[in-house]
């Protein structure tokens, strides 16, 4: 089995978790039915172990200013409010490193969460620009970080989780707006989420980490693994990295446009200068949803046929809530309807249509890929 | 612990197949193949009439993790394919070895029957695995 795990392993293999390797990490696939956790969070609320995500606490006079070279996006649009920016980390040549949040604990104090696969050559990428700022960067380890997600993660969840923390976290964590965090007696909560839903994030040391998944588990907010968290976020159409983006694309590649801030154009971030460069080309491809309309399953690699040349799917799978299958796709820009998969060598047809495909439990296209009025 | 059914005969690639008395072999997918594969959300499945090899992809499982091609058991013309799996496709893991069956093949050579594993060989393949 892999070398790392969380500090909830043996809580996983208590309630029937089917543990697999992730990036060197041993976590959950499921509990037993990887759809029967993705409608429960549609539906209730879920919760999921991400503690393999890697976290790196910023700090130092010059952390605002390291985060602003270091970050497509500007972590100044946070202002002075706790809160989380979603970001992606580029090279020289505009590629995405990663992507990740980015918290504003204090004036002089950040985290940054990053993916585990890419952890390495985050970190590096860190260093190496730290050496200019008066910045200290810390990994954190052996701590948890929960997902709890679904239209009562905000009700059961955070009431669940009040017990465990004290005070009266559920109505502070409410009082939050989406992207906001709290930070208190060692714990930071966010707003934030990977599924589509309604719900919230928290960090914490192991110990409290353990107790407050037990309350949880208690209070019926359902286990869910990996394989619920990939059909959650594809149905939201949001990226995963080493998928719908890696080292080889840039942000404008995979519908991050939106998190690259360009202004003010003073601003001198990693890949800056490259993506200027590409924002005249009209080369740029388009990122687009596709609904299968007949029997089958897109999967990445798939070949996009279009009437303006080839493009490809990087997300494919199948959407418990649509009963359909669904992607993510790079294509080639230009008005049109539908396009063709090939899968096994059979051209079947598709709706184009612009995620996210299903937000807070609704459908959001239709069984024709039209997006509902 | 997987549920292996003394009846039956079994591939490597984790398939049941059922001698029936007309000669026709019955395959499907076994507890433990489908314990693997986790929910199963589509099933692509050949045609009445269509002729394999053994050992030729004629099937394809799609659960929601990945896609999983299935093998003919041996040669022969397909006779059924079980057509319920199209809209329920979940027999498959409720139950593997009844309604999850995926289809029907009259072996051109009934010898080929003799090099399918029998229950305590598939057994030994899934201690080794």
């Amino acid at each position: 089995m892999p070398a790392k795990a969380t500090p909830l392993r043996e809580q996983h293999r208590s309630c029937g978790g089917r543990l697999v390797d992730f990036a060197g990490w041993e976590l959950p696939l499921h509990y037993g039915s990887q759809v029967a956790e993705h409608h429960a969070v549609r539906r209730a609320a879920g919760v999921f172990d991400v503690s393999h995500l890697a976290l790196t606490m910023v700090s130092g006079r010059g952390a605002k200013s390291y985060l602003r070279r270091l970050l497509a996006n500007d972590i100044d649009r946070l202002g002075e409010r706790i809160a989380g920016l979603y970001t992606c980390l580029l090279n020289d040549s505009g590629c995405v490193i990663d992507d990740l949040i980015a918290y504003r604990l204090a004036d002089e104090r950040y985290r940054v969460v990053s993916n585990a696969a890419t952890a390495e050559s985050v970190h590096a990428q860190m260093k190496k620009i730290a050496r200019a700022f008066p910045v200290t960067l810390v990994p954190e380890e052996e701590r948890v970080t929960l997902a709890v997600q679904g239209p009562q993660a905000m009700e059961t969840g955070a009431a669940a989780a009040t017990t465990v923390l004290g005070g009266e976290f559920a109505s502070e964590l409410a009082a939050l707006k989406p992207f906001n965090a709290m930070e208190s007696r060692g714990f930071l909560a966010a707003r934030t989420g990977y599924t589509g839903e309604d719900g919230f994030e928290i960090y914490l040391d192991a110990a409290t980490g353990q107790a407050l998944w037990q309350a949880l588990l208690e209070a019926e907010v359902a286990p869910c693994g990996l394989g619920a968290r990939d059909t959650l976020r594809l149905e939201a159409g949001l990226c995963l990295y080493g998928q719908d983006m890696d080292d080889s694309v840039t942000p404008l590649h995979c519908g991050l446009k939106w998190t690259v801030a360009m202004d003010p154009p003073q601003r001198d971030f990693l890949g800056r200068r490259a993506l200027e460069q590409l924002a005249d080309s009209e080369n740029l491809p388009a990122f687009k949803g596709l609904v299968l309309k007949k029997r089958g399953m897109l999967r990445a690699g798939q070949t996009v046929r279009t009437p303006h040349g080839p493009g490809v799917v990087t997300s494919g799978g199948y959407s418990p809530t649509m009963g359909a299958s669904i992607g993510l796709a790079r294509v080639p820009r230009g008005a049109y309807a539908d396009c063709e998969v090939e899968i096994r060598g059979v051209g079947v047809t598709c709706a184009v249509v612009k995620p996210p495909f299903v937000r807070r439990g609704r459908i959001l296209v239709d069984a024709h890929g039209d997006r509902e009025s | 612990m997987s549920e292996i059914p003394t009846d039956l005969k079994y591939t490597d690639e984790h398939e049941w197949v059922r001698r029936e008395d007309s000669g026709t072999l019955v395959v499907g997918l076994t507890d433990y193949a489908q314990e693997q594969l986790g929910d199963l959300v589509y099933v692509d499945t050949p045609e009445v009439g269509a002729s394999f090899a053994a050992g030729d992809v004629c099937a394809v499982v799609e659960s929601v993790k990945a896609a999983s091609d299935v093998y003919s058991p041996a040669g022969g013309e397909v006779v059924a394919v079980n057509e319920s799996l199209q809209d329920s496709p979940e027999q498959i893991s409720n139950d593997p070895y009844g309604d999850g069956w995926l289809f029907e093949i009259a072996p051109e050579d009934a010898a080929e029957w003799e090099d399918l594993l029998d229950p305590d060989q598939y057994e030994e393949l899934l201690d080794s695995a």
